[in-house]
């Protein structure tokens, strides 16, 4: 038998969807494609309305297409200080604040896959309880105080340190990933637990040292609260903070003066959202590639 | 031994032999010395005949180096997590901004501040906010990452499965901030649907959402499930990936379409993950986040979107009430207690799936 006449017979015997299949498939094809319409599209008029001219924005012309195409809000944008300022803070922030946190998370998720650490169990018990139980947001501000963090913009990059959540992931992407007989090797070959650590285990922990950066780096981009709940200093804003500003703003003012500045607290409104919202959107994908099994299941056992 | 004694008469090479023998001996007993000692001298002990706690004082000593790794984010969690539970005394103390926890001049006042919570007039109405506002969420929020997450995996082509997906982890990782500016842009005063619906021939003053109380749970459900639907169902399509194609196919053969087929194959595989994440979800059920409510509070929509996490926020913090902010929240957090044990309970005698 030649190739073609296997292809035949396979085909012939390949088991068939019958009509109802085809009528699910439908259907199911219709809902997430309608999903999709419903994720795309505030994406989509917030992108459109940011290049199109403020009147027709306000006026509700703009909802399918720009009109008018205009990069006048961009520039406004870049004319503030405040959100440049804030843009540098914030990347501050963000970049000491996420090496911090994968500094502290992703060696505790390994001494925490190892059956023999001391201590494991009430340890682990520990660090449970906090997911479900914790002192409320009144006393972390006083001991957040009583350690000198209060109007201390240093709470931007070490508020929130260690997620336990994220621990356990990293525990159990080493419980799933390390293979035992190479752990073995190395400590006959004298290996202690620290040369273990940065010689074999850092290397293959890429993937799940990616998403860790991912996920708490989006956490500090996206932090806007405890620049109020610490009181920090106007010129530390970070720049969700200042955004929140900007998209609360109204305008005042009488008859032509007022228009004008609608129109421009208009245009700052779309491109603000754009401006603070692409870096996430730019890293999301490289990233994304690494949520595999391995690094994002099991978390929960 | 026996090599050397074949080389020559056995007679001769008796004697010899016998010092050799001590010999290698000798030479046997250096060469395992010396491995012993590479190994730390782990193994001259017989483990098998220590006892429990000095198998765990040989372990700590051979691989007690471990514990500097957990030691960094132990302190941590210690600090930010255990300090504040300490720091619930204040909920039974006459507190200001600044005082020590309990220092020389502490003011105890019993349940003053939870009678000072309870009795607040809107006590009932935050109460019933949380509640109803949580539990909606619950209700719309859990299934529908089940459904999208059956739907994604029915798909045949796998190209299509994967960018679908994709698309619908975006939104997770859009602030908050630009999220509701997002909906005030779209449902807010002067917003597009506002403009849309002038045109239309609706009320001149547009519908203004924002600034309506009935409004607002739909707009914080909705957006909430915009954002994260997606994102919750990786967890479920991870277990999905994990279904024997074999039972796919047996079921196939027995005439089950692939509607059918979600239902006796799929959903029977994803139930444990299901449970599981419903224990979590209904333990944590009381806290939907004050972050994402506080930013669509207005003065319009206060009636309902006042609930009991931004009362300890507004009220606790910002007002420097913290005695009374501090019972508030303890109230919550022991309604999410409650809540969850009673969640793992009825699991475990339902489903035999448990937590502890």
């Amino acid at each position: 038998m030649d190739k073609q006449q296997i292809a035949i017979l396979k085909k012939q015997n390949k088991i068939k969807d019958s009509k109802t299949d085809y009528v699910y498939y439908g259907i199911c094809g219709f809902i997430l494609f309608l999903l999709a319409v419903i994720v795309i599209y505030p994406l989509y008029y917030i992108i459109i309305a940011s290049i199109s001219n403020a009147d027709a924005v306000m006026t509700g012309d703009v909802w399918l297409y720009p009109i008018k195409v205009t990069f006048s809000g961009y520039a406004n944008l870049f004319q503030r200080d405040d959100i440049w300022r804030s843009y540098f803070n914030t990347l501050a922030y963000t970049a000491l604040g996420t090496v911090f946190n994968v500094a502290l998370t992703i060696p505790a998720g390994w001494a925490l896959s190892r059956s023999y650490l001391p201590f494991r169990k009430l340890i682990m018990a520990m660090l449970i309880i906090t997911m479900f139980f914790g002192g409320g947001l009144v006393p972390y501000v006083i001991v957040c105080r009583a350690l000198g963090l209060y109007q201390n913009p240093l709470i931007l990059i070490i508020g929130g340190g260690v997620s336990v959540y994220n621990v356990f992931m990293c525990k159990s992407f080493f419980q799933s990933n390390v293979p035992e007989e190479v752990l073995e090797a190395a400590a006959i070959d004298g290996a202690g637990e620290i040369r273990i650590f940065f010689d074999l285990i850092l290397p293959i922990a890429k993937s799940i040292i990616s998403v860790m950066v991912l996920f708490y780096a989006v956490g500090h981009w996206n932090n806007y609260i405890d620049a109020y709940i610490f009181n920090i200093d106007s010129q530390f804003y970070p720049l969700q903070t200042v955004l929140n500003g900007l998209l609360d703003a109204t305008a005042s003012g009488e008859g032509e003066v007022v228009l004008e500045q609608m129109r421009l607290a208009t245009q700052i409104k779309f491109t603000s959202i754009i401006v603070a919202t692409v870096p996430i959107l730019v890293i999301y994908p490289l990233i994304e590639k690494h949520f595999g099994q391995g690094v994002l299941v099991g978390s929960f056992k | 031994m026996k090599r050397q004694a074949k080389f020559g008469a056995p007679e001769v090479l008796a004697s010899q032999a016998c010092e050799n023998e001590a010999q290698d001996k000798q030479e046997h007993e250096d060469l395992v010395d010396q491995a012993y000692e590479m190994l730390d001298g782990s193994m001259l002990v017989d483990k098998t005949k220590m006892t429990k706690w000095e198998r765990w004082k040989d372990n700590f000593k051979r691989k007690g180096w471990i514990l500097i790794f957990i030691i960094p984010a132990f302190i941590y969690v210690l600090i930010f997590c255990y300090v504040p539970m300490y720091g619930i005394l204040v909920a039974f103390q006459d507190y200001m901004p600044g005082d020590q926890i309990i220092g020389s001049d502490t003011v105890w006042v019993g349940f003053e501040n939870f009678r000072i919570f309870f009795s607040n007039p809107n006590f009932w109405d935050y109460f019933k906010n949380t509640f109803l506002l949580c539990i909606l969420g619950f209700i719309v929020g859990f299934p529908l990452p089940i459904i999208v997450a059956l739907l994604l995996n029915s798909l045949r082509s796998k190209k299509v499965k994967k960018g679908l997906q994709i698309l619908y982890y975006a939104p997770h990782f859009i602030s908050l901030v630009v999220l509701v500016g997002m909906l005030k842009l779209i449902f807010g005063s002067d917003g597009l649907l506002d403009q849309l619906s002038i045109k239309l021939g609706g009320d001149v003053n547009g519908l203004k959402l924002f600034l309506s109380p009935e409004a607002f749970r739909p707009l914080f459900i909705f957006s909430g499930n915009w954002q994260d639907f997606g994102w919750s169902a990786i967890i479920y399509l991870a277990a999905l990936s994990g279904v024997d194609p074999a039972l796919h196919e047996a079921a196939k053969i027995d005439g089950a379409s692939r509607f059918r087929r979600i239902f006796s194959v799929d959903l029977p595989a994803i139930l444990p993950t299901i449970v599981m994440l419903m224990i979590l979800s209904v333990g944590n059920l009381m806290n939907c986040g004050y972050e994402k409510v506080l930013l669509m509070q207005t003065s319009g929509n206060l009636e309902t979107s006042e609930i009991l996490s931004t009362y300890v926020y507004t009220f606790g913090l910002i007002g420097g009430q913290y005695g009374v902010g501090t019972a508030a929240g303890l109230f919550n957090s022991v309604i999410n207690v409650v809540l969850l044990v009673i969640a793992n309970f009825t699991s475990k005698k339902l489903t035999n799936n448990s937590m502890w």
